[in-house]
């Protein structure tokens, strides 16, 4: 099975959801984002598991799946916080963790 | 080397020699004020039973034959570590008990005098406390058997010394001056504690027996070290030349002081320590040349001093420098002279204790003033002390039938047995003794009198004259009664060997020569200072006078030599470390500090710009890998 498809697909994913983290402002937007990587990269896993016909790449995959999953918890439950105290989502405003 | 006999009987008690003067200290320091009433008769009773112990032993030892009169005495293994062993352990023989004597009987008297001279003094009792102290390291120094626990002792009586020169530390001069003594006297100490480490690591032990034995197996060069390093050590504490500045600045201690450290006893150390390790000398040819050239230089020094000095104490302090001189020459003539140095320094030990105490007694009666100028013509006034001066006077000038007569004619003879330039500076020096003892005498006693308005001299309290007197009788006869009596060459010989050479003149001869050259002396100090007006300002003199009074200039070269060169080179050192090392340490503080100052400007808190840098980092990585693949 030649994977070149899949991996050049993975790589237009992960592209496309890192492009979106730098230039989207809104937090929802940004979160997306990252989940369009994290999911590019378990394209790319599943892809090379297939390829060596064993089962570690799609371990993997799993794993990543739930730390996302989790990730989805915390992540929206900080924006929701955010969103009421400061009423915007946008990720440019909280900037107070500076020098 | 003979062996060490066990002890018993009364020799059993070695180690309460030191123990009761140590309590007595311990008792009179500790306890404080309330010991004020009791403890100086406690410090007296002390060392007056260690002198009655002292005389038992040596009747006891002169039952022994010449053999089993070394006895060993070990209290506990002291220092244990490894291969290197040190016990408190003690060693009495025939030189030791000679020294015990000297220092508990002589001590005993100038701890009586002290009653009377101290009578007014606020801080009597810590006074009597360190006498106490001294004396007992004294006799630890004297009775150790090993280099390591000498060592104690050695520094034991340099630190007695220095609270004694400074007891009146109010005056500023009396603190300077224990500080120099025991600066000075710390560079001796090194050279000691460098032998001590030199002896373990060739012999492998620091105890008498064993180093003498095996001295003959070392090499020339290695015992030469080891001569030469006894030598500074001697040096520093019998202010021998180069390390001589102190001993006159010691002067500004209380009068018994003079007498007992500075005159008799503890000065006496170095000579000590060079006839104890008469083997290593013996052995090491170049080191023994060296004891008697520092020796003669001393011999002269302290005599050029003592003939201009006008302070009475310093005066007798620059006759104390010349007479160990001669001590050290004699020791350094190797088994020809060991037996005379510690017979002129036993007499001396006498005399010179009764000289210190006759001019406290005279300062004494004359509010503390030490200027002989202003002495004069106190024989009228102070019959007893004038007498008992007078009589130590004659014997160190060496008059016969007096003790010094016979023990300094003795180190004469042995000098002229080694060489006859030794001899004959030996001999000038004698006469420069009558010279120099006769101005003092006849400034203080004879002439007219030239006392300060407000002075009345009176003589002293029994408690002061009687010691006199006891020292006066002690100075006249004891050289007599060690020579036809006690026989000291034979009583030392077992230790320190003795040897004999013949002279090409009959031995009146040289006698006479040196009388001769004594009277001369004297003669010329008599119609200088006692026929003669003595001018009560000090006339400006020649300018050797000037420079004897300068103490030939020995603090103005240390002060070059030493203390300019090392004074500004820790200037510099200062500044290197203020400006060079401190720069380098501040300077990259700085620089860390300056540089995060930059760098964490990139915290901005924008979360996005993070992302970009996080980015930009794994196109990086990725960039890198594909190059590593493709080279």
């Amino acid at each position: 099975m030649n994977p070149s498809s899949y991996i050049v697909l993975s790589a237009i994913l992960f592209s496309i959801g890192a492009i979106g983290v730098l230039v989207r402002r809104n937090a929802i937007i940004v979160f997306m984002s990252v989940e369009l990587m994290l999911n590019a990269a378990n394209l790319a896993f599943v892809a090379f598991a297939r390829m060596n016909g064993n089962l570690d790449g799609q371990v993997v995959a799993f794993f990543v799946m739930v730390v996302a999953a989790a990730e989805v918890v915390v992540g929206l439950a900080i924006i929701v916080t955010i969103f009421r105290t400061r009423r915007s989502a946008s990720i440019d405003e909280p900037n107070l963790l500076k020098y | 080397m003979t062996e060490l006999m066990p002890a018993e009987g009364v020799f059993s008690l070695i180690w309460l020699l030191i123990a009761l003067p140590l309590a007595g200290a311990t008792v009179l320091l500790v306890g404080g004020r309330r010991t004020n009433a009791w403890g100086p008769y406690l410090a007296i009773l002390t060392v007056a039973t260690s002198a009655v112990l002292g005389i038992a032993m040596l009747v006891s030892m002169m039952g022994h034959s010449a053999e089993e009169r070394s006895i060993g005495q070990t209290l506990y293994s002291w220092v244990f570590v490894g291969g290197f062993q040190a016990d408190m352990a003690f060693q009495l023989d025939q030189l030791s008990i000679v020294f015990v004597l000297l220092i508990t009987i002589v001590g005993t008297l100038i701890h009586v005098y002290s009653l009377g001279y101290m009578a007014h003094d606020a801080n009597k009792r810590k006074f009597f406390g360190y006498l106490n102290l001294f004396v007992a390291a004294m006799l630890l120094l004297v009775l150790a058997n090993n280099y390591l626990l000498m060592y104690v002792g050695w520094e034991g009586v340099g630190l007695a010394s220095y609270l004694l020169i400074g007891f009146w530390l109010h005056k500023p001069s009396a603190a300077a001056a224990a500080k120099k003594a025991f600066v000075i006297n710390r560079i001796g100490d090194v050279g000691l504690g460098l032998a001590i480490m030199l002896m373990f690591a060739t012999f492998g032990s620091v105890t008498f027996g064993p180093v003498f034995g095996a001295a003959g197996e070392a090499s020339e060069g290695t015992l030469t070290a080891i001569g030469l390093l006894l030598l500074l050590a001697a040096c520093g504490k019998s202010a021998q030349f180069p390390l001589q500045a102190w001993l006159l600045d010691a002067m500004e201690g209380p009068t018994p002081v003079s007498a007992l450290i500075h005159a008799a006893t503890m000065v006496t150390a170095g000579v000590y320590l060079i006839v104890r390790s008469n083997v290593i000398f013996t052995a090491a040819e170049w080191a023994a040349v060296a004891v008697i050239i520092i020796g003669l230089i001393t011999m002269w020094m302290g005599a050029v001093i003592g003939s201009a000095k006008d302070d009475v104490k310093k005066a007798l302090a620059g006759s104390t420098m010349s007479q160990i001189g001669y001590m050290v020459t004699a020791a350094g003539l190797g088994p020809i002279g060991y037996v005379f140095a510690i017979f002129h320094l036993l007499t001396h030990g006498v005399f010179k204790a009764g000289l210190f105490l006759g001019a406290g007694s005279v300062m004494h009666g004359m509010n503390d003033n030490v200027n002989m100028r202003r002495f004069g013509a106190l024989r009228t006034v102070m019959a007893i002390t004038a007498g008992t001066f007078i009589v130590c006077y004659l014997t160190i000038i060496g008059i016969p039938p007096l003790s010094a007569f016979f023990s300094k004619d003795d180190i004469i003879h042995a000098s002229f047995e080694r060489s006859p330039v030794i001899g004959i500076l030996a001999m000038l020096a004698a006469g420069l003794t009558g010279f120099y003892m006769t101005r003092l005498v006849a400034m203080t006693f004879f002439g007219k009198a030239r006392w300060e308005d407000d002075a009345h001299p009176h003589e002293s309290p029994k408690v002061m004259t009687i010691p006199l007197v006891i020292l006066a009788i002690g100075a006249a006869f004891l050289g007599m009664s060690l020579v036809y009596w006690g026989n000291i060459e034979t009583w030392l010989e077992p230790v320190t060997g003795l040897q004999e050479v013949p002279l090409p003149l009959p031995s009146w001869v040289y006698e006479t020569v040196t009388l001769a050259l004594v009277l001369i002396g004297a003669a010329i100090a008599w119609t200088m200072y006692a026929r003669r007006e003595v001018p009560v300002e000090a006339p400006h003199g020649s300018w050797l006078t000037r420079a004897a009074r300068n103490e030939l200039y020995g603090n103005e070269v240390n002060d070059a030599l030493v203390v300019r060169p090392v004074y500004h080179s820790s200037r510099w050192l200062v500044w290197f470390d203020n400006k060079g090392v401190d720069g380098i340490v501040n300077g990259s503080a700085a620089f860390v500090g300056g540089l995060s100052g930059r760098l964490r400007r990139y915290q901005t808190g924008f979360a996005r710009s993070y992302a970009l840098s996080m980015v930009g980092g794994a196109v990086l990585v990725v960039l890198a890998l594909f190059l590593v693949r493709v080279s």
